[in-house]
């Protein structure tokens, strides 16, 4: 699969002329673009044949910007009925070969468990993008991260993972749709893409390039049997012994998921005595907090999970391997720092310091929290 | 798939061929109708010369097997989504030949929001719902299309309306929307009724070939392990009381212009009941 840039000149309504004078200005290096309208932009710059949603805050300009865009590319724009029904048109439709989207929020990404099943059963690749909101039930409709196990421990039912990628700004967001169907098409999977309320709704400066996919045809696509015997796309294996191996056989593309597309960055580790650990906009606030700490003079490194499954938990144990503590920052009660402490088995102090329900936590109150993990670590003898 | 050879004429004279896109034998109960309903569907989609060209969505409860027993190339949906799986398959490939195999606990009940927004948008695709008033795989319980008094594993009194609710006419109700290009209910219950289903069926697929919208076709169908009943009992049964309560016949068939006579809705004259 080969990766080709795309002009931002072929987007105009990207860069409409700020000058009203109908001239055409040179591109310019940076747009402003909302979080949403970006992720959706880049899906269809990347070559996303199918879109499928349903309203809910605060993705819902992601469903705008792909309902006048789709349609001006002849590509494939529903708005569903529900959640339930935008996934399974995506599950329609990714079997008959296209490269599909699918967005939604918190509650509405419950709805979509049931069939992201079904796909991982019957390998059906797709991107689903969860703006995160909190919870649980309807919750708020500001930022969160409480859907981190939701989407690396499970989802729907049955023995199955998605690899979940999570940018931490608007220009990763970009870079990381591209990604997600890259891995969606690799492996034959669901890809989870897991943004926030603050990242779907903010602006950030952003390049203007985009990029294309190349596509190519599967063998394993739905276009009617002809000429050769047909084609059943299904989770289904009744007998024991057919399924077991079924699954065995996911397990193994999962394993070399695991193997092959760990993604992490890690910002001042090199002499990090105390290790922050987040992601997504935590991660931004947690950047801000290492700085301070360096101000005050305690030594603070960020480590930063980009794919949270497969969760790059080699690499989080050579970033701690220095560490006196290791303190995970989220918004949530504390749901990666499970897989923080199954990466250190023990040895490093973990930490944590979260808020919820839409707050986000704060520089300060992350620095705060350094310093009783500090202190706390000293009391622990080492 | 390869063409039949053709019959010469010292090897005489065709009366039986098993239709080509009739894979395997099937596996349903003794008197259950999938397999008659599976035979017409090979023969139309055969007749019409798709086979190469279509695609099946599958379901969920004994529909499930359509794919084993049909040569097409197929995909299964979670129970009750058929007719969203299929939005999306024909929404990507206009150009190929879609339906959807569903019996009546999952269009009628768990997928009654999917088939309404499908027929709703007028999507061109073809449903063929099976209805035989009853949860078959999972052991005989009472559907939403089941009959009032009708005893079943979770109705043993027989349902009782006042507390489960009345038998709910899927194909009535979507005749009313003016994205259905075509609705009809037919039977299995006896040789005539058979042809008259088959005609029905092609009649779909024929709309889905014009690109005009949704068509269904509603076949009433038997279980007769579910039903307590015989193979011939069940005929009889689905002859004499199914097809009183849900009748036969062309709902809408716009092209021809049988469609209800009812404003439909966004016309000027909106009023249903005079009066007001």
């Amino acid at each position: 699969m080969t990766v080709v840039d795309q002009p931002a000149g072929a987007r105009p309504h990207l860069l409409a002329s700020p000058s009203g004078t109908g001239e055409v200005d040179p591109p310019p290096d940076r747009v402003l673009m909302k979080g949403n309208e970006a992720i959706a932009e880049a899906a269809v710059a990347a070559g996303c044949d199918a879109y499928f949603g349903y309203p809910i805050t605060p993705q819902a300009e992601l469903l705008e910007w792909m309902a006048r865009r789709m349609p001006e590319e002849g590509r494939v724009f529903v708005q569903a009925e529900s959640e339930l029904a935008a996934i399974n048109m995506a599950l329609g439709a990714s079997a008959a070969g296209a490269r599909v989207l699918v967005s939604s929020s918190s509650p509405g990404i419950s709805l979509m468990a049931e069939a992201m099943s079904y796909m991982a059963g019957s390998r059906l690749p797709v991107v689903l993008v969860n703006v995160m909101r909190g919870g649980p039930g309807l919750g708020s409709i500001g930022a969160a991260q409480g859907d981190y196990l939701q989407a690396t421990k499970g989802h729907g039912h049955g023995d199955y993972k998605v690899p979940v990628l999570a940018p931490s700004s608007i220009s990763e967001a970009i870079d990381l749709v591209r990604d997600s169907f890259i891995l969606a098409e690799r492996y034959r999977t669901p890809v989870i893409l897991l943004a926030d309320g603050i990242l779907g709704q903010a602006m950030e400066p952003v390049a203007p390039t985009f990029q294309r996919l190349e596509k190519s045809t599967p063998d394993w696509i739905l276009e009617g049997a002809a000429g050769r015997p047909p084609r059943v796309l299904k989770s289904l294996h009744l007998q024991p012994e057919a399924l077991e191996e079924h699954d065995l056989a996911l397990q193994a593309v999962y394993e070399r998921i695991a193997a092959n597309e760990q993604r992490w960055a890690g910002e001042q580790l090199d002499d990090a005595e105390i290790v922050l650990v987040a992601y997504g906009t935590a991660a931004r606030v947690a950047r801000t907090a290492v700085e301070r700490a360096r101000a005050e003079g305690m030594p603070a490194g960020l480590f930063r999970p980009i794919t949270l499954w497969p969760y790059p938990a080699q690499a989080l144990r050579d970033a701690a391997r220095g560490a006196r503590a290791v303190l995970a920052v989220e918004m949530s009660a504390g749901q990666m720092v499970e897989d923080v402490r199954l990466a250190l088995e023990g040895a490093v102090p973990v930490y944590h310091h979260g808020r919820m329900g839409g707050m986000v936590p704060s520089p300060d109150g992350v620095v705060d929290a350094m310093r009783q993990a500090w202190a706390m670590s000293q009391e622990s003898g080492r | 798939m390869t063409a039949a050879e053709p019959i010469t004429e010292q090897e005489g004279r065709t009366i039986y061929r098993r239709p080509l896109l009739l894979s395997n034998p099937t596996t349903y109960c003794p008197g259950c109708g999938h397999g008659i309903v599976h035979r017409l569907l090979a023969e139309v989609l055969e007749e019409l010369d798709l086979g190469a060209k279509t695609i099946l969505v599958g379901s969920v409860g004994c529909s499930v097997f359509a794919y084993d027993f049909l040569a097409l190339d197929s995909v299964e949906s979670p129970h009750g989504r058929a007719a969203a799986v299929a939005t999306g398959v024909k929404r990507y490939r206009p150009d190929k030949v879609v339906l959807t195999y569903q019996g009546d606990g999952d269009l009628a009940a768990i997928g009654t929001a999917e088939i309404v927004h499908a027929a709703a948008r007028g999507e061109r695709f073809t449903v063929i719902f099976v209805n035989n008033g009853i949860y078959g795989m999972t052991g005989g319980q009472m559907a939403p299309t089941t009959l009032a008094g009708q005893k079943t594993t979770s109705s043993p009194r027989g349902r009782d309306v006042q507390s489960q609710g009345y038998p709910l006419p899927v194909t009535e109700m979507l005749s009313l929307l003016p994205g259905v290009q075509y609705a009809a209910r037919a039977s299995v219950c006896d040789p005539g009724h058979v042809g008259k289903a088959k005609q029905a069926i092609k009649r779909a697929f024929e709309i889905q070939l014009e690109g005009k919208g949704f068509s269904i076709v509603e076949v009433l169908s038997t279980c007769p392990v579910g039903w307590g009943l015989t193979p011939s009992e069940s005929m009889e049964r689905l002859r004499d009381t199914v097809m009183t309560a849900y009748p036969v016949g062309t709902f809408v068939d716009r092209p021809r212009g049988i469609a209800p006579k009812l404003p439909q809705p966004g016309s000027p004259n909106r009023s249903i009941t005079e009066g007001f």
